[in-house]
């Protein structure tokens, strides 16, 4: 994972809290550690996908992405960070040259 | 130090300030409204007079009054308030707020009935209409169980970790002044010692959290679950902080329906409040006349004591329940909780609803003389005349 996503290098650190038993969870809802273990993709219905044949490099996707969830690689093509984007489309409504595309993602 | 009670003539509402002093309260955030007002009005005294270092806060509001207590609560401090009826009800959602994030408020409300029409008088369809916010419910019979219970209530909520109500009749009990006997406070200490909160929000070397954040679909429901275990859990601690309480100061709360010669009754009166102070005094007659009847007082509402009601079930013919509340398009609360818990067991006492006293209608001995009459007659009988009886009803 390269820079300019919204954890930057500590992304690396990311792990997702999962309860798989009542008896792991604090008895008070208070929400443990930050976002970094608390992922947030897991709302959406749509996923954006980037067709790079078609992508100019002009990060207005990665512009208006709200989350942000939207990286550039080092190659300068833009790819989304799949454990915090919502799914809302933002990016494929701005994007000049539609490559990207919103899917129904397969659970 | 030796047990030696200090007894004042006070009212409930009285009762209720000196209580939540005792039980060294450290802020209270209320909003005055009849037939409440005078508890906050005591404790404002207890602060002019340097009695006490309680931070006070006057809010606009019940909802707002709630939401102070919230706040302080989740600080990790003891947190108080008192209202009745209108103020209840404009509480509600900060009352699941409460219950939610498990935290141990304890709130008096003098039960009053709800307005249109106006009324400030007794009734308890106020506390009945907040069963599921998750609070647990103790309904005191006279003034001394006020005190004793408020002290109580704070030492349940603390251990389970769920807020409390102590509810007590208007005017019956609020503005009606008895002899309380009262603990001193090294003695209430030894009892009632300081919180201890599930986190501790000023330990600032530990990751960050949030308290009350979102749960998704994915983890709700075990939270839901946890409040449940918690009632469950409430029960036991319940009865040992009540036996405890009767080992210390002579009186014993370790059942949470308080049965009075129902050993060898047919029959017995059961409902809650102040209402079950002349029904004790009435059984008592009663039985002078021939009458084998009892009654069964229920303290605790929430959590629900479906095992004492139980054993007390299968051992009677009839239970008259005395209901001074009403739920609409259905029969009184009491009664409908009573025949639920009863349902998947082998007791089937013959059960009948009286709807007594709503709006502070006077309920008195020659009353619950009437309504044995009736009982024993349905029990003769073997079938119920009606189940929901308007007892009161100008015919």
């Amino acid at each position: 994972m390269s820079l300019n996503t919204l954890f930057g290098e500590k992304k690396a650190e990311a792990k997702k809290i999962v309860f798989t038993s009542v008896d792991q969870y604090p008895e008070a809802p208070i929400s443990l550690g930050t976002t970094l273990s608390n992922f947030t993709g897991d709302w959406r219905t749509f996923i954006p996908v980037v067709n790079e044949d078609k992508c100019v490099k002009c990060y207005i996707c990665w512009k208006f992405c709200p989350e942000p969830a939207i990286y550039i690689k080092p190659d300068g093509y833009v790819a989304v960070d799949y454990d915090y984007c919502k799914g809302c489309g933002i990016c494929a409504n701005e994007c000049p040259t539609k490559a990207i595309t919103m899917e129904k993602e397969e659970k | 130090m030796e047990y030696k009670p200090i007894r004042k003539v006070v009212s409930g509402n009285y009762a209720a300030a000196y209580a939540a002093l005792h039980s060294r309260v450290q802020v209270v955030a209320a909003y005055p409204i009849t037939p409440q007002t005078s508890i906050i009005e005591k404790i404002a005294e207890f602060i002019a007079n340097g009695e006490t270092d309680i931070q006070y806060v006057p809010v606009e509001s019940e909802h707002s009054a709630m939401a102070a207590c919230i706040g302080a609560s989740a600080t990790g401090a003891r947190a108080f308030t008192a209202t009745s009826a209108q103020g209840l009800a404009l509480m509600h959602e900060m009352l699941h707020w409460a219950s939610g994030a498990r935290l141990p408020i304890v709130m008096v409300d003098v039960n009053r009935a709800m307005a249109p029409p106006w009324s400030v008088w007794d009734d308890q369809t106020d506390s009945l209409a907040q069963r599921d916010t998750g609070w647990m419910q103790f309904y005191a019979e006279n003034n001394q169980e006020v005190y004793d219970g408020v002290i109580m209530a704070f030492k349940v909520a603390e251990t389970v970790n769920l807020p409390a109500m102590v509810i007590e009749s208007a005017f019956i009990l609020s503005h009606t002044y008895d002899v309380v006997e009262m603990i001193p406070q090294e003695l209430v200490d030894e009892f009632l010692p300081p919180r201890k909160p599930l986190y501790d929000l000023a330990d600032f070397e530990r990751e960050p959290f949030s308290v009350g954040s979102l749960a998704t679909p994915a983890d709700y429901y075990e939270f839901r679950y946890k409040i449940q275990k918690a009632m469950e859990e409430a029960k036991k601690v319940i009865k040992e902080v009540g036996r405890e309480f009767g080992e210390r100061f002579g009186r014993d709360y370790s059942q949470m329906i308080e049965t009075y010669r129902t050993d060898d009754a047919d029959f017995v009166f059961m409902g809650m409040g102040s209402l079950m102070g002349t029904v004790k005094q009435a059984v008592d007659i009663l039985r002078q006349e021939g009458y084998k009847v009892g009654a069964a007082k229920v303290r605790w509402f929430r959590p629900f004591p479906k095992e004492e009601l139980y054993e007390l079930a299968k051992n009677v013919d009839g239970i008259a329940v005395l209901d001074r509340n009403y739920s609409f398009g259905m029969e009184g609360i009491l009664f409908t909780e009573a025949k639920g818990a009863l349902y998947n067991t082998d007791a089937k006492p013959l059960m009948k609803n009286y709807i007594v006293g709503l709006g502070g209608r006077d309920f008195t001995v020659n009353d619950v003389r009437k309504i044995a009459e009736n009982m024993n007659a349905v029990i003769e009988k073997g079938e119920l005349d009606v189940e929901v009886d308007w007892y009161h009803l100008k015919r």
